[in-house]
């Protein structure tokens, strides 16, 4: 076959867009490689929800036993417990530590003075860098009823020291609070951002008017900042049931357990710790059945109500 | 007459929003000067509840506990090696990744999108996932497993792409198209050189979550040789295992409980020290490019 045989080959097999940007192709194929071997295969795993998984039958051959799992799953006395602390701590997080950032980024946005502003952006922001493993050896340093900070201040007052960390009902406040001492600044920049880019002469035009800052806060930042709050505040309860595992398996302990066993830890446990794949595996696949019906949900509804959505 | 009402109404409006943020700023910044007065102080001061703001007693006895112990320096290089080589193949990936997903021109690339953001609402699930890579991928025990399932980061795809769509002029792209440069050329000599800023906070997002995981190495590492500096630092700080570590002969309980006592200060500032300081060197293309790369998306 001749050099220009051979071209007239490729010409006929392939459309021009790919002959001409044929080493694009070659940019995404490791990238699609990634996507399909380390998220995709993984949900082949997901048919052991349905079977008896014996590690010696392997995924393909363990038998099939329908929605064996699931029931057991939701007969569990432990069921309406996992639920009710996974929503309760996501809603408790949503209600306390997601209007915060935005009232930040709005006292923020009024600072003119320039050291201020660099020095309250970088301060606030620090935190959110800290892992969460040293975040929670903090909150336990600090918590500690012999030595901890929070409880030789409250012997000052002549107060008797509180096991934090043991109580159940603390646990959710401790986690929330923690969060928003951590996170608040960092996810201020999304707001801090918007609020940058307003048109300058929407102000000019309001102060011309006569507007007084307040006026201008809340005639031109806050509508500015609906549609990416909007946007965010779809994420959070799409991912309701979707509350992370690090740090609550981090702040966990036998006795607040009652107030801190949350879905994705109770998965660990009884599937990494207990070996009981097929039925963890179910539970998991509960939960993000579930996250994902949420997420479409609220996605539809932000749609009808603002204009804007995910997709 | 006006004016001036609403000029008193400014002031008492700024003062407030003034008062307020330096609040926050206290509150936010004590507990770190707390624990690195801490760490500083001999231990004795901080059972008895004396330190509040500044160190007690100057020492550095805690931190030579720490930095002699073999635990924690071998955590400390095993995270290094993961966060170096984890956050160059991040950034390689996503780089092609979002560069690909950036040109109009190139078909497909609502599909690639549709695939990359599919995994974003729904994916494997943890035993799945553990049971595909122990079994089918081999990564169980094993070090890439801290490079490869997090090479890339789909949000920070999504920005990245943004940040080529909007920052990058198509123009001078196809100034090199017709001095007959290549895609990838292109890519090297023209989109990287102007992608300065977004490199940067990529590198600091992936960087950071590199160093801070544990999440991965608890589940899919066995051997303890292999753990990075979370993983060490847990044990001392959730678990409060520290027997073996305050060690010593001839000192008796109650000075080892009070060594334990400062050294989680000092275990706490050695290995968050490195983020720290990593991030005021980013920080001025931070917020840049988070700008141009979130809004407009």
């Amino acid at each position: 076959m001749t050099p220009g045989e051979d071209r007239g080959l490729v010409k006929s097999v392939f459309p021009r867009s790919v002959r001409k940007n044929w080493d694009l192709y070659l940019l995404a194929l490791p990238v699609v490689a990634y996507f399909i071997i380390i998220k995709y295969l993984p949900m082949y795993g997901i048919q052991i929800a349905f079977k008896d998984f014996s590690v010696s039958k392997g995924i393909w051959d363990s038998e099939w036993v329908g929605f064996k799992h699931f029931i057991r799953f939701f007969n569990n006395y432990q069921f309406w417990t996992l639920i009710k602390n996974t929503i309760g701590i996501s809603l408790f997080q949503i209600l306390v530590a997601f209007p915060l950032p935005i009232i930040f980024a709005l006292m923020v946005n009024e600072v003119r003075t320039k050291w201020f502003k660099k020095s309250i952006q970088s301060i606030t922001f620090m935190p959110h860098f800290l892992s969460m493993v040293v975040l929670v050896g903090m909150i336990m340093a600090f918590l500690s009823p012999s030595t901890g900070l929070i409880n030789n201040i409250l012997r000052l007052f002549g107060q008797e020291p509180i096991y934090f960390m043991t109580e159940p009902d603390m646990f959710k406040s401790i986690y929330v609070f923690s969060d928003i001492w951590q996170n608040m600044g960092f996810s201020s920049i999304l707001y801090i951002a918007v609020l940058a880019n307003i048109d300058k002469q929407l102000y000019e035009a309001a102060m011309i008017d006569g507007a007084n800052k307040l006026q201008r806060l809340i005639h031109i930042a806050i509508p500015c900042l609906i549609p990416t709050a909007i946007i965010m505040l779809i994420f959070q309860f799409g991912s309701i049931m979707d509350i992370g595992f690090e740090k609550i398996y981090l702040m966990q302990n036998d006795l607040n357990k009652p107030s801190s066993n949350v879905i994705s830890t109770y998965v660990y446990e009884t599937g990494l710790l207990g070996s009981q794949f097929s039925f963890s595996a179910a539970v998991g696949l509960f939960n993000s059945v579930i996250n994902f019906i949420l997420i479409i949900i609220v996605n539809q509804i932000a749609k009808r109500v603002s204009s804007t959505s995910l997709w | 007459m006006e004016h001036k009402i609403a000029g008193w109404g400014d002031r008492i409006f700024t003062i407030v929003i003034y008062t307020i943020l330096s609040i926050i700023m206290l509150v936010t910044l004590y507990p770190l000067i707390y624990i690195l007065s801490a760490s500083f102080s001999d231990p004795l001061y901080i059972a008895k509840g004396e330190v509040w703001l500044l160190p007690k007693d100057f020492t550095f006895s805690a931190y030579q506990k720490v930095l002699s112990n073999a635990d924690i320096l071998t955590g400390y290089r095993n995270s290094l090696i993961y966060l170096v080589l984890g956050t160059t193949i991040n950034i390689v990936m996503t780089t092609m990744g979002a560069y690909v997903l950036s040109r109009k021109d190139f078909k497909g690339r609502y599909v690639l999108a549709l695939l990359f953001t599919f995994t974003l609402l729904f994916n494997g699930g943890l035993i799945p996932t553990y049971l595909i890579y122990k079994n089918m991928l081999g990564l169980y025990n094993n070090l890439w497993v801290m490079i490869i399932p997090s090479a890339i980061s789909v949000w920070n795809l999504i920005i990245m792409r943004t940040y080529f769509q909007n920052s990058i002029p198509i123009e001078m792209q196809e100034a090199a198209f017709m001095d007959g440069c290549s895609n990838i050329r292109t890519l090297t000599s023209i989109v990287l050189p102007l992608s300065k800023p977004i490199i940067a906070v990529m590198a600091l997002y992936y960087g950071v979550a590199h160093w801070n995981s544990y999440f991965t190495a608890l589940i899919y590492l066995n051997d303890h040789w292999r753990f990075p500096l979370q993983m060490v630092i847990r044990s001392i700080l959730i678990q409060e295992d520290m027997s073996a570590m305050a060690g010593g002969e001839g000192e008796s309980l109650m000075q080892q409980l009070l060594l334990i006592e400062g050294m989680r200060y000092a275990v706490i500032v050695v290995s968050s020290l490195p983020m720290l300081l990593l991030y005021p060197l980013v920080q001025k293309h931070f917020v840049k490019g988070v700008m141009m790369g979130a809004i407009k998306g």
